[in-house]
């Protein structure tokens, strides 16, 4: 599937893009994009979907079940976290944010 | 439709990428977090379509649990973002954090126990994980195990001391030498599992870490929990990203890695933001009372 070489060039090319897209990035925004990027690792969920698919034995479903469960949770908190905090962001009340970290 | 849920996960790392691009402006970022849930659901959608679930043996049971999960998990999280204050935001991004690394840690152990399993019933008798799962597979998997065990206990520490439930800062004399101890073993303990078959040192392997994210937390002053949990942000990325290549799935690479990447990233700007470096708020607080008063007054101040 992916693998080797063409993987590596993955990692590198993923990790060039989280710092570039950081980089210019205003103290007000460091906690609403610390939520959003745990928001976005809730992508984990789809792996968890995969290992529950996958299981052949009990424990293995137990297990399964509790990774679903909690990215499940990642995601979908993540989420609502972040969209209630960028709620501040509306052009009116730009300044309530204040310096909250 | 392999092709097709592979076309789903592409377009769904194009919107995690382009959404935290534009989270990272104040006037662009709600609309990058609608973008960015726009692809969770797509890869999510697309996930329920995938063969490998399809065709196993127990499809049905298994499909059942899986949307019963999700109902569940989903639904708490559902509940509990909502009606949350909005100044208690940093220990529940702790707490989905913490989630996040431990779903990750559990990928790992499904994937691991069904390694070891196959190879003790081997027909050559002596075969090991890493025989089983491949190279490349096993140090990735183990490594994601360890690194995404370290942030669910150590992110359930970190919102346990936000929230007001865990105020002690001091467990153990000598703690960062035993800190130190304890994750060599721990190290030690996943070499071990690469190199046989047995579940037992995978499940004292997990016990270890579990500890070990505790003990990394708990002398981390209350004022300094957001860098520390920006750091466990950092690394459960890094630990998806890992299962990510273990299960073969390019979201999961992609957008694990660049929350990694980004996370370390804004880790530092965060500590750098305080005056302080991430070093220092690791090991700052330790032994001396004076620092971790101050750090608790300043707690206190924001």
């Amino acid at each position: 599937m992916i693998e080797g070489l063409a993987a590596i060039y993955i990692f590198m090319l993923a990790g060039f893009t989280g710092y570039e897209i950081i980089s210019k990035v205003p103290v007000i925004l460091h906690t609403p994009l610390m939520s959003g990027s745990n928001f976005v690792h809730g992508i984990v969920l789809v792996g968890a979907m995969v290992a529950l698919g996958i299981a052949e034995t009990t424990a293995q479903q137990v297990i399964g079940f509790i990774a679903v469960l909690l990215g499940a949770g990642n995601a979908v908190g993540g989420y609502v976290v972040t969209e209630r905090m960028l709620e501040m962001f509306r052009p009116s009340d730009k300044k309530a944010k204040g310096e909250d970290s | 439709m392999e092709t097709l849920i592979q076309a789903a996960y592409l377009i769904a790392a194009a919107l995690f990428i382009l959404g935290l691009k534009q989270m990272s402006s104040p006037v662009t970022a709600r609309r990058g977090i609608l973008w960015a849930g726009a692809g969770m659901v797509l890869a999510t959608l697309a996930t329920f379509m995938s063969p490998q679930i399809l065709d196993s043996d127990q499809v049905s049971v298994n499909i059942g649990l899986i949307i019963i999960a999700i109902a569940l998990g989903g639904g708490y999280a559902w509940y509990s973002g909502k009606k949350v204050a909005m100044t208690d935001m940093p220990q529940m991004i702790a707490m989905y954090n913490g989630m996040g690394g431990g779903a990750a840690a559990a990928i790992a152990a499904v994937e691991l126990i069904k390694a070891s399993n196959e190879a003790a019933h081997d027909v050559t008798g002596s075969a090991t994980v890493a025989d089983m799962l491949g190279a490349d597979v096993a140090v990735l998997g183990i490594l994601g195990a360890i690194i995404g065990t370290i942030s669910f206990s150590g992110s359930i520490i970190a919102w346990a001391k936000l929230d007001g439930r865990l105020n002690r800062s001091k467990l153990l004399p000598m703690q960062h030498v035993i800190n130190a101890l304890l994750a060599i073993v721990t190290l030690g303990f996943g070499v071990a599992i690469y190199f046989t078959n047995s579940l037992d040192t995978i499940i004292i392997f997990y016990l270890l870490a579990l500890v070990l994210g505790v003990f990394i937390t708990v002398p981390v002053g209350g004022a300094d929990m957001p860098v520390i949990i920006s750091l466990f942000n950092a690394l459960t990325g890094l630990a998806v990203g890992f299962e990510g290549y273990v299960l073969g799935n390019a979201a999961m690479i992609i957008a694990g890695i660049v929350v990694g990447s980004a996370g370390s990233l804004l880790t530092q700007l965060m500590a750098t933001a305080m005056n302080r470096s991430v070093a220092n708020v690791f090991f700052a607080g330790v032994g001396t009372d004076a620092a971790a008063a101050t750090a608790q007054t300043a707690a206190r101040g924001s």
